[in-house]
């Protein structure tokens, strides 16, 4: 065997090594989708959508679950965004290269590294206890937007890199200051970006149970929130609780409510992929 | 060497008589530029070394010079577009009509309405060819649409683009060709109504034709304008410029008439340069 053929087997041995590994996250995936569709589809309803909780199984439904996570998502949207993008402004356009920046900025990618259970417990001290919100949907969306703070901080800071300085020189250059140039040019250049880092950001939020559970959120609320101090469940914790149960009822509902959560993160990524197309193609 | 080079630009352009007459005038008409003892550095690197020049109002100055020689940066101070670099430190002074532009009260953005700079790739904001010419007047807060109107109809007759573009004001600036995009970053800088522009290679990214367009135009403003004009392009320094300043590791080697330095150099470096035998 030549090196040329030799090289030519590595190349096809790593082709098929990348395909394999390409396929097993994959096909989990669609296994993982399969059953849960098995098991639950059957289930979903419109009552299944709109009853509150019940002891009997088949009488259960997501509503206050539902309900509680969307006023969770608003309130952790409302919270984290404008602090998020504002730091990742303040980090790219405003703050002297420095030793502290540097420091920052390492802390910040490390703040995305820490458990979600350690945000939930400072939640608690700090919200609940502290601030004595309680174990209130304005408490449990403070500590969620902690956790996604650095998400959005960075992605605001990448897609803010992506500007092309060209454009900055040109703002400046016609008399522009900079928050003129941030509001006018580079926010909306780099908008795309921002958005697709807050909407991934936020279906992560979504999906979050432990730092929840710890702030104090319920497993059964009879009822849906009606201001931000009420008491609230979110879906992740609805299925936890079914699934813990011993009935097969309740594994089915755990599956529908699956189902729902799956639905709700798929279309916020596909949001995202959207408008990251549609701002890419704005740009060419 | 530095009572050298003064020597020579004294010689070369004879500035009196209308420096006196500047004051009293129209601004706008006769904008002087002087640069005093000025050094800048980036970190340790002396970038400029001690230039002292001075240039005539409704002229075309050209800035040339080998690549890394610092005429780049020079000619960035003069609307202070060098003060986002961090590593970046000046010292000297250097005046228009007669006012310290790096004081600590100056207000940048003023200055930069008064000082227009068209730069090396056409960088138009990624917005309608209206809103790119608009973009300097509403920035000043101006909200009068007619007058935002007849400003940016005004501007990109100005830079010789209107006829090309005026059915389609609202597409897409991108969507224009290079040599286009160009003439529109031009019409861009004179709908802020500046008194001096200073051009960073202009026509270094654009074809022979849009070149011509673009070297025309500058004929044109130069009537208005006090233009500077940084090129790596001996025939384009000597086809549009008045007077030519050459640059060679951040020091200002000769600096007078166009004619003068492509006939007949004072320095054999210049004369080096000029004819191609390093750079």
């Amino acid at each position: 065997m030549n090196s040329i053929q030799k090289n030519r087997l590595k190349d096809q041995l790593f082709k098929y090594w990348g395909m394999f590994s390409t396929l097993i996250g994959l096909v989990l995936l669609v296994v993982f989708i399969g059953d849960i569709l098995i098991d639950g589809l059957g289930r979903i309803d419109w009552s299944f959508i709109t009853n509150l909780p019940s002891r009997k199984p088949e009488k259960s439904g997501i509503y206050t679950a539902l309900m509680g996570s969307v006023w969770i998502l608003l309130f952790t949207a409302i919270i984290a965004i404008p602090v998020g993008v504002a730091a990742g402004v303040y980090l790219e356009e405003y703050s002297k290269k420095n030793w502290l920046s540097g420091v920052l900025e390492i802390n910040i990618s490390n703040l995305a590294g820490v458990p979600s259970i350690i945000y939930g417990l400072l939640g608690l001290e700090v919200f609940v206890r502290i601030m004595n919100l309680g174990a209130s949907v304005l408490a449990g969306s403070l500590t969620l937007s902690l956790l996604i703070l650095p998400i959005i901080i960075v992605a605001t800071r990448e897609a803010i890199k992506a500007v092309p300085k060209s454009i900055q020189d040109a703002s400046y250059a016609l008399g522009a200051s900079k928050w003129q140039t941030i509001w006018h040019q580079i926010l909306p250049a780099s908008g795309g970006g921002i958005l697709t880092g807050v909407i991934l950001a936020l279906s992560r939020a979504v999906g979050e149970t432990a730092p929840l559970i710890v702030v104090g959120a319920l497993a059964y609320v009879p009822f849906a929130p009606e201001n931000p101090m009420d008491e609230f469940s979110v879906l992740p914790i609805q299925i936890f609780n079914w699934i813990s149960r011993p009935q097969h009822g309740f594994i089915e509902n755990a599956a529908a409510a699956i189902i729902i959560l799956l639905l709700i993160t798929f279309i916020m990524n596909g949001i995202a992929v959207y408008f990251r197309n549609k701002w890419q193609k704005k740009w060419k | 060497m530095a009572k050298e080079m003064e020597i020579t630009m004294e010689k070369a352009i004879d500035l009196n008589p209308v420096i006196e007459a500047t004051n009293s005038v129209d601004i706008s008409k006769a904008t002087k530029i002087e640069a005093k003892d000025v050094n800048v550095w980036y970190d340790d690197f002396n970038a400029i070394k001690g230039i002292n020049m001075q240039i005539k109002p409704n002229t075309v100055t050209a800035f040339i010079g080998p690549s890394g020689c610092g005429k780049s940066t020079f000619l960035r101070l003069f609307n202070r577009m060098n003060d986002y670099i961090d590593s970046h430190r000046m010292e000297g002074k250097i005046k228009i009509n007669g006012k310290n532009i790096y004081k600590r009260k100056v207000n940048v953005e003023e200055l930069r309405k008064e000082i227009g700079m068209v730069f090396q790739k056409p960088n138009p904001f990624p917005k309608s060819i209206f809103d790119n010419v608009a973009y300097g007047l509403k920035i000043q807060g101006i909200k009068d649409k007619k007058l935002i109107e007849e400003r940016v109809e005004k501007s990109l007759k100005q830079a010789d683009l209107w006829e090309e573009v005026k059915d389609k004001l609202k597409k897409s600036a991108l969507a224009l060709s290079g040599g286009q995009q160009q003439r529109l970053c031009i019409a861009r800088t004179l709908a802020v109504e500046p008194s001096i522009i200073l051009m960073d290679e202009p026509t270094s990214a654009l074809d022979p034709i849009s070149t011509a367009k673009i070297e025309n135009l500058i004929f044109e403003l130069k009537k208005k304008y006090t233009i500077i004009i940084v090129t790596h392009n001996m025939q384009q320094a000597s086809r549009i410029s008045d007077y030519t300043a050459f640059f060679y590791i951040g020091e200002l080697i000769e600096y007078g008439k166009t004619k003068k330095i492509f006939t007949n150099p004072e320095k054999k470096r210049t004369e080096n340069y000029i004819t191609g035998r390093f750079g």
